[in-house]
């Protein structure tokens, strides 16, 4: 069963056509099983967007109401590492796209190569967040109840912390669970598992890490530079 | 022009596999582990409906004794901290581990790749963590009641929840999973519906069930991740008081409601909208006339699927949202109002000169079009602003939502599960008894909840334990109305069960349907087809031939 | 007297007794009727079609009418005309409702597990208990100190949660004179464990009573700080030392909490902070309650709240004679 003919959801491209491969068993060629993977990544990552645009809500509503203790907390993160991070991420987020392209164009070896260095990005990003947050809960600058920094001249900045934990916090374990999917597909490719045909892991792994750099580039700006 | 199953111009598909003659999916593999590590959509399906039944009798039986203990003022059989947890483990049960999971999860993953003529549904390994997410999901929920209780009510709200002791972490966190479940299980069927459907299935011909499981699936990815992360936040909040939602340490206590019903209003719709699919359906078949107003049927799902994301703030007319906020809300209230309607309409103008027959499947669709009007039209009442100033957090907010949801979707649900019993089982139920369930299941309900209206509008307030002296016959009608509803199921789970045993054998097309399911064997081989089917008609083109109709019942 | 009560006033709904309740129950009438109609309009078809329309035999053909715009059309913009038309019913009253005239009087209603107490302008505070006259425009502003509740009155048809940290309000103008029942409605718990089968049960019992008087009661309420002269004067100070919470600091029984227990303490010899000695009598108790600071008993922090403003003399009054029994 191919695509139906008189679908509004486009016919499938006879040229892209790639019989032969090991296709599912309820799947009737390459493509609509490619097509399908495909979707499904987009859509997990609608819901991933969602996810953290309750996050951001929660951040815009309290900011505008405190909004000082917005600006005045904000001051206390380190702008540096929060740009470096940025930076490793944004490259992190090249190579990978660039280890998607090694693997539609059978280079293996790139792919490992890219994967890997994606892989390093992550880790330091890990580095850089586990010396800010130490430097955090050393300052007690500490969600809600265990905010116990001093000098603060606006009430409420325990509100700051508490969103930014929660962000970056979730944020983080994304990039964790990055890692992990990044190594997996990084066995694979060394396998040779991937290939010009052959490629949805490669390509779902991607999408879901360029979302992950994404909800970064809106954390920083909004966290670290206006508060 | 009949469905062009095994025959001339089909196109001919094999993938080598085919199971062999005479082996259907029940009996394609034998064992527990057959089943618990299968990835046929219709064996999921199948524990899927186990389960939810499980669910909801649980959820029955804290409804009885509930009711039980309003029999009386104050106390009669338990203490109001019993009280207060058998009302929220009810509500929570039914509307977590039952309503939400049941038709996507069982009849849904069970019929939605038959009626498109695929093999499976797009993901099935997925489909299977699904249903594992709901089972462990459940498991931390139900595991609350000997880890502390829970007695929030099912709404979670704070500083309550955040403060009060029992297990509440353990439940959120159950709750949460089961989310996860049903987001992939909403996302499998949307890329199933887009990508894998049989030549000459355009979307439409797609059957009705489809289009509401379609419409079901976009709110559960669209809705239901908010909800994760409003039970993130509440988990947090009380295991490390980061101060979100308490008032103490600059949060807001009323954003939790904010978030908790932007997903729940949707999430109404969640528990609704399969429950429409399923009576077009049932309507079409036992009445055997091509359905009315087929398109305005598909798209008024897809708009009180999309109306329903921009209403939540009606549950908080006097929870202290702004008054502009609070009109709004109430203006767009009453425009979902309109594609229900349409709905209704196009149902009862599909009776209109049709061939009826008194089959438990159409008693049990009569009995929601009669009952979901209620339950609908009272739902008017409350999202007027000044009415519902007196009603909120009434019993006639209860009735109200028995009304939408046992009286809607269950019933539904319950019709729904004896249409497509022969095709499941491929046994036969006992037709009169299955009358009777309808009947007797109708008079209780009513009987338990139609007073509830009138407890409500008179000044009974919701989730009391102790009532005022003055409300206590219309309490013990109530009560004794929900023993009756009681019968009923025991009457259906009689009639099901030695159906098992001792019914009948199904025809392949016991009741003459023309969408897919019914045309392959009963019960469907595990590549749901022999031969990929190739459609050629619509799903309820009964009118156009008249062999089609004289076809049944064979 | 019976225990409290709802008067009803139609098959659906309490009686008015306030002004607002006559528009909110047209309100009603109209979504009622409207309901009514429309539910009839959809279910005599229904039957009609399910008698008339008995499948008869097996080969029966059905009509192949598949849709009409025409009708598509009636069935949605009618509706739709009807049901904006619900809405500003609806929002009319509603409105009203929620702007309190100018010269109400105000009164502060606070909740908190599992009890309401109102504080009048004058300072006079009556727990359990909220007094207003008769025709004039009351102002309630509330607040709750642990969870959320709602303060429900269904003969007035309104309705308010009290949220921690946050004010709300609503008004009302009382047009009867009577007795009315304030029910909590929203979840606010209840006791933990077992309970005896006529002890309070948490959220559900939760009450609390409207008195409507005329003008001169309320004025005399408002006096008395709310006093009921009819029952002993001990007993009203000890319902006092419960209510005020007193009984947090001090003990009957002669144990020591947060302050000095009252076991014996009328004629009693007390020796203060500054060392000086003085013998408990009314004025010393009147002014040690009034303004604790005063004269701080030695042996204790200068903790104790201060009541100048909040208890009148009536209650004071009851207070000492309470304390004077416990020898
Ligand atoms: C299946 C679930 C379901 C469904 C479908 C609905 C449908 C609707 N609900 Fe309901 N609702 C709940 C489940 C559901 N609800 C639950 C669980 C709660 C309580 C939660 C809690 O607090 O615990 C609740 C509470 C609730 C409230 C809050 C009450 C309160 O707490 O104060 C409101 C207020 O507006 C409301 C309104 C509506 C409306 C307007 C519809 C509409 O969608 C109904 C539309 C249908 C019709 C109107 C009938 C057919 C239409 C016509 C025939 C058209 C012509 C009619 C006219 C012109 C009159 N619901
Ligand atoms: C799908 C949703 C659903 C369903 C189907 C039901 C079904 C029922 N509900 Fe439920 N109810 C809710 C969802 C639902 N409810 C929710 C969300 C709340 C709000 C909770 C809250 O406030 O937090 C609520 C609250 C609620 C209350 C208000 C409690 C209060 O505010 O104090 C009452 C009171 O009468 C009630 C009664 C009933 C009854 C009698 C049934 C009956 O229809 C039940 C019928 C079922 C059975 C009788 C079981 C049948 C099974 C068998 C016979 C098999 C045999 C097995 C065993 C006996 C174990 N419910
Ligand atoms: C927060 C705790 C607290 C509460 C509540 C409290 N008290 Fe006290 N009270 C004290 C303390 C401490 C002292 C001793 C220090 C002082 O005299 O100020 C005291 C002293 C007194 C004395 C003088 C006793 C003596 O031994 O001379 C009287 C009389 C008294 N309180 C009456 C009351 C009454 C009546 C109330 C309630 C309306 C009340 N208190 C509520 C803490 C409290
Ligand atoms: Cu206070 Cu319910
Ligand atoms: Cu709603």
């Amino acid at each position: 069963m191919s695509a139906a003919t008189d679908s509004p959801i486009g016919p499938s491209d006879p040229k892209k056509h790639s019989p032969g491969w090991s296709i599912a068993h309820h799947f009737d060629t390459a493509d609509q099983q490619f097509d399908s993977a495909r979707m499904g990544i987009w859509l997990f990552l609608v819901t991933e967007i969602l996810f953290f645009g309750g996050l951001f809500c929660a951040f815009f509503i309290f900011r505008s109401w405190y909004y000082e203790a917005f600006v005045e907390a904000n001051h206390h993160l380190d702008k540096v590492m929060g740009a470096v991070n940025t930076m490793v991420l944004i490259f992190s987020s090249l190579t990978m796209a660039l280890a998607v392209r090694s693997a539609q164009t059978n280079d293996k070896k790139k792919t490992v190569l890219f994967l890997l260095v994606t892989l390093l990005c992550a880790g330091a990003f890990l580095v850089v967040k586990y010396f800010e947050y130490t430097h955090k809960i050393h300052d007690g600058l500490l969600p809600g109840k265990w905010f116990h920094a001093q000098g603060f001249k606006h009430a409420n900045a325990g509100m700051f912390f508490a969103v930014y934990f929660m962000m970056t916090g979730i944020h983080g374990l994304h990039v964790v669970i990055g890692m992990g999917l990044i190594l997996w597909i990084m066995i694979r490719a060394n396998n040779g598992e991937f290939s010009q045909r052959y490629y949805a892991p490669v390509e779902g792994v991607g999408l879901y890490w360029h979302l992950v750099d994404l909800v970064w580039i809106y954390l920083f700006p909004l966290l670290y530079l206006v508060g | 022009m009949s469905v062009a199953v095994p025959g001339a111009g089909t196109e001919k598909h094999e993938h080598g596999h085919g199971s062999p003659p005479g082996s259907n999916y029940w009996n394609a593999e034998k064992g527990l582990w057959s089943w618990l590590t299968t990835v046929d959509h219709k064996r999921i399906g199948i524990m899927y409906l186990i389960s939810t039944l499980i669910a909801f009798s649980l959820g029955g039986f804290f409804a009885l004794l509930l009711r039980l203990e309003l029999l009386t003022p104050r106390k009669t059989i338990m203490s109001p901290a019993m009280y207060n947890q058998a009302f929220t483990l009810h509500g929570a049960i039914m509307v977590f581990l039952f309503i939400i999971p049941s038709i996507p999860g069982a009849l849904g993953n069970f019929f939605l790749p038959i009626m498109i003529g695929a093999k499976d549904v797009a993901f099935p390994k997925l489909n299977l963590l699904s249903l594992y997410l709901y089972w462990t999901g459940a498991l931390f929920t139900l595991g609350s009641l000997v880890a502390g209780g829970l007695e929030t009510g099912w709404t979670f709200y704070v500083p309550y929840s955040s403060t009060t002791s029992g297990a509440v972490i353990m439940v959120t966190f159950g709750v949460f999973v089961a989310g996860f479940s049903s987001i992939l299980t909403g996302l499998n069927f949307i890329v199933t519906i887009h990508k894998l459907r049989a030549p000459g299935v355009s979307w439409y011909r797609l059957p009705l069930f489809l289009w509401a499981t379609y419409s079901t699936s976009v709110v559960q990815i669209l809705a239901t991740p908010v909800l994760a992360i409003t039970l993130l936040l509440l988990i947090f909040e009380r295991a490390f008081h980061i101060g979100i939602f308490d008032p103490a340490l600059g949060g807001d206590a009323v954003l939790f409601q904010h978030f908790f019903w932007f997903y729940s209003h949707p999430a109404v719709y969640i528990m609704i909208l399969p429950g429409f699919g399923l009576i077009s359906e049932l309507i079409a078949v036992h009445a055997k006339r091509k359905i009315f107003g087929y398109k305005a049927i598909a798209f008024s799902s897809v708009a009180i699927a999309l109306i329903g994301f921009l209403v939540w703030g009606h549950h908080m007319f006097v929870a202290g949202q702004s008054e502009m906020a609070a009109t709004i809300f109430s203006f767009l209230t009453f425009l979902v109002a309109i594609p229900t309607g349409v709905k209704l309409f196009n149902w009862i103008s599909t009776l209109w000169r049709s061939s009826i027959t008194y089959s438990t499947p159409m008693v049990y669709a009569i009995a929601f079009l009669f009952l979901f009007a209620i339950g609908g039209l009272t739902g008017l009442f409350l999202g007027m602003l000044a009415v519902d100033v007196h009603l909120h957090d009434t019993y006639f907010v209860v009735a109200h939502f028995h009304y939408v949801m046992m009286g809607g979707t269950v019933f539904a649900f319950v019709g729904a599960l004896h249409h497509w019993w022969p095709k499941i089982t491929g046994r036969m139920f006992n037709e009169k008894l299955g009358r009777i369930s309808g009947i007797v299941m109708f008079i209780g309900f009513n009987m338990t909840f139609f007073t509830q209206f009138i407890l409500g509008s008179r000044g009974m307030p919701r989730r009391y334990y102790n009532y005022l002296d003055q409300f206590q016959p219309l309490h013990q009608f109530s009560t004794v109305g929900s023993w009756v509803i009681g019968l009923a199921f025991l009457i259906v789970l009689y009639n099901l069960a030695t159906s098992l045993k001792s019914g009948a054998k199904a025809p392949d097309n016991p009741w003459g349907g023309m969408s897919l399911e019914w045309q392959t064997e009963t019960p469907p081989p595990t590549e749901n087809f022999r031969v990929t089917p190739k459609v050629t008609h619509g799903p309820y083109d009964y009118s156009n031939d008249p062999n089609a109709t004289g076809a049944s019942d064979s | 007297m019976t225990g409290p009560k709802i008067d009803i006033g139609s098959f659906w709904l309490p009686k008015q007794s306030s002004t607002i309740a006559p528009s909110i129950d047209f309100a009603w009438d109209v979504v009622l009727w409207t309901c009514i109609i429309f539910f009839f309009l959809l279910m005599v078809p229904t039957f009609y079609f399910v008698v008339k329309y008995k499948r008869k035999k097996e080969t029966e053909v059905t009509s192949a009418i598949d849709h009409s715009t025409k009708i598509e059309v009636v069935w949605t913009v009618l509706p739709l005309v009807i049901l904006i038309a619900l809405f500003f019913v609806g929002l009319a009253p509603w409105v009203n409702a929620s702007v309190a005239p100018a010269n109400a009087i105000e009164v502060q209603v606070t909740a908190q597990k599992w009890n309401w107490s109102f504080r009048y302008p004058n300072g006079t505070t009556s727990p359990g208990k909220l007094v207003v006259p008769k025709g004039k425009p009351v102002r309630l502003v509330m607040s709750a100190t642990d969870v959320l509740h709602s303060f429900w009155v269904p003969e007035f048809r309104v309705k308010q949660d009290a949220i921690p940290g946050v004010y709300t309000s609503l008004w009302f103008e009382a047009t009867q004179l009577g007795t009315y029942t304030v029910q909590c409605t929203e979840y606010c718990g209840g006791p933990e464990g077992d309970v005896a089968p006529d002890k309070p049960g948490g959220h559900s019992d939760m009450l609390a009573t409207v008195e409507v008087v005329d003008e001169q009661k309320y004025k005399d309420f408002l006096e008395s700080g709310g006093e009921d002269k009819s029952i002993p004067i001990a007993e009203r100070g000890k319902k006092l030392f419960q209510q005020w919470g007193c009984n947090a600091c001090h003990s009957l029984d002669g144990s020591k909490l947060a302050g000095p227990t009252f076991k014996g303490l009328f004629g009693r010899e007390e020796e203060l902070a500054d060392g000086s000695k003085v013998k408990v009598d009314e004025n010393y108790l009147k002014e040690s309650i009034l303004v604790p600071t005063a004269k701080v008993v030695k042996g204790y922090p200068p903790i104790m709240p201060v009541f100048q403003g909040q208890l009148k003399d009536p209650q004071i009054e009851a207070i000492i004679a309470f304390v004077k029994e416990q020898k």
